[in-house]
């Protein structure tokens, strides 16, 4: 172990491992004491009776849920590829030389930062009304809008700070030669910092991924307003939203696995330190 | 403008709501992340892999589903908390604020112990922080692994976890409209229910809602930096 919480505490010796043994074992013990007791629990209430798991695998539920999977990814696509260009646009924004350019883009993305993302939800929804939409539509618009917004602003960031990471001295090169500020930017400075930026960028894919589980408020039929009906429909909510958080669980996991290996690999192939997410790794809902 | 000036108390108490879970789910999230926290720099590994997994487990779900797991699937295995702080304090007159429906509680609980994950990361890191010879030296001198966390780290880490926790907790406050999600009636309910009523006043409801939201980032903010410069080693 090379971590730096090992240096808080010796090498145990034969008495320390004893204690350890015995905290472990303690702590066991109240762990297999909680399951014991939500067993109970759920025994009581009658909620482990065979026929409640035959009415949530049956084949219409299935197909229920994928319906829900696929409305769920169709938002987060389009969600993040939008985010992904409207955080360029934001970024170039802030970054440009001209006051009048850098101002807005800034005072754009400070607010869409600041501001909870279901209230922008719910207010696309609300600007949306009265135009003839259908619900589902709206929805998604709702949904899809909100998320732009929201993750641009924050994308946004990451790409001015991966710009900002690229080292001096390629950009002044680059004028050196003759190149305009675009060039630098979209030849020179750019191609570097994506390489800076991807981590960063994956894991709020994560993030937007786990946040249109908000379209849920927007009565768009994501995965889990798809719960909702389904546990209308087999009479039982616990087991429902269970199944329901599992497949976040591991749909989100993948995602995550993929952006640590990108990450460890941009590591150790030299390109220097990534650009951390820092309120961004906070996802909102 | 005039939907929100004449509107102003029950949009204030909507407001109320969300600090008020605010300061409960804050001080849940703390409480529950430090436990954490050292759970997963502890000797026990049994403990440190609980603390990994939560942690794991916390952020590949999303809140709205740990709300509405806890306030529509628990109500099932008969779990069902009331608050009623009016009777309690033996209250005369009962006030709204001082009621708190099974809905509240669930979300207030769901949003404190999602946010504990991200307290928890915030506080290892910034145990990370500290430098490694410092803890050496506890060590050389004999301190045990309490002692060398309560008198050495954990002294130096608090300087440099207060701005990534301020984050933490700033997006917790952003994160209380979820609680809408599950008919929480705090701000973000309100506003839904202004636009619903108003159609010709979006924009304007809108902004204000955004203002009120900033004010209480901007109040954690405040706090974070006033902190920041107390704590702060020349």
């Amino acid at each position: 172990m090379t971590t730096g919480s090992t240096v808080l505490f010796d090498a145990p010796g034969p008495v320390t491992r004893r204690r350890h043994l015995l905290y472990s074992g303690l702590f066991l013990l109240a762990f297999a004491g909680i399951l014991a007791w939500v067993f109970v629990r759920l025994n009581d209430a009658g909620q482990l009776e065979a026929e409640i798991f035959e009415k949530l695998f049956q084949e219409n539920i299935l197909s229920a849920i994928l319906d829900g999977l696929a409305n769920t990814l169709k938002a987060a696509v389009l969600a993040i590829v939008l985010a992904v260009l409207l955080g360029f646009l934001l970024a170039t924004g802030r970054l440009s030389e001209r006051a009048y350019v850098r101002w807005p883009a800034t005072a754009v993305i400070e607010f869409f930062r600041a501001v909870p993302l279901l209230l922008l939800i719910i207010f696309i929804f609300a600007m949306l009304g009265g135009r003839g939409l259908e619900t589902q539509a709206r929805g998604l618009m709702a949904l899809v809008g909100g998320l732009m917004l929201y993750n641009g602003a924050v994308l946004a960031e990451v790409f001015r700070a991966g710009v900002n990471a690229v080292p001096k001295g390629q950009a002044e090169a680059a004028y050196a030669i003759g190149m305009r500020k675009t060039q630098v930017l979209m030849i020179i400075q750019m191609p570097q910092a994506i390489r800076y930026m991807l981590p960063a960028i994956i894991s709020q894919c994560v993030v937007a991924l786990k946040d249109t589980s908000l379209g849920f408020a927007a009565a768009y039929l994501e995965l889990l307003r798809q719960g909702r009906l389904i546990a209308e429909y087999v009479g039982n909510n616990l087991w429902t939203y269970v199944m329901i958080a599992l497949i976040y669980i591991v749909l989100n996991s993948i995602v995550s696995t993929i952006a640590t290996m990108l990450e460890k690999r941009l590591r150790t192939s030299g390109a220097g330190k990534a650009v951390e997410a820092t309120e961004e790794a906070v996802p909102q809902g | 403008m005039d939907v929100l000036l004449e509107n102003w108390r029950p949009i204030l108490q909507a407001f109320g709501v969300t600090v008020e879970m605010m300061l409960a789910a804050g001080l849940i999230a703390m409480l529950v992340g430090s436990l954490l926290a050292a759970m997963r720099v502890s000797p026990i590994p049994l403990a440190r892999a609980f603390g990994t997994g939560y942690v794991w487990t916390v952020r590949n779900t999303p809140l709205l589903v740990i709300m509405v797991l806890f306030a529509f699937g628990l109500p099932e295995i008969e779990v069902r908390p009331e608050l009623n702080l009016n009777s309690w304090l033996g209250l005369e007159t009962s006030h709204r604020l001082l009621n708190f429906n099974v809905f509240f509680i669930f979300a207030t609980a769901a949003l404190g112990l999602y946010t504990a994950a991200f307290v928890c990361e915030a506080l290892r890191s910034g145990i990370n922080s500290v430098h490694l010879g410092q803890a050496e030296a506890a060590r050389a001198v004999g301190m045990t692994f309490t002692q060398t966390l309560r008198h050495i780290v954990l002294p130096q880490a608090f300087r440099a976890v207060i701005a990534p926790l301020a984050s933490v907790l700033i997006a917790m406050t952003k994160n209380t409209s979820v609680a809408v999600g599950v008919g929480v009636t705090e701000a973000t309910f309100m506003m839904r229910k202004l636009t619903n009523d108003n159609a010709t006043a979006l924009i304007a409801i809108f902004l204000g809602f955004a203002l009120g939201y900033m004010v209480l980032v901007a109040i954690i903010s405040a706090i974070a930096n006033f902190l920041e410069r107390k704590v702060k080693v020349a």
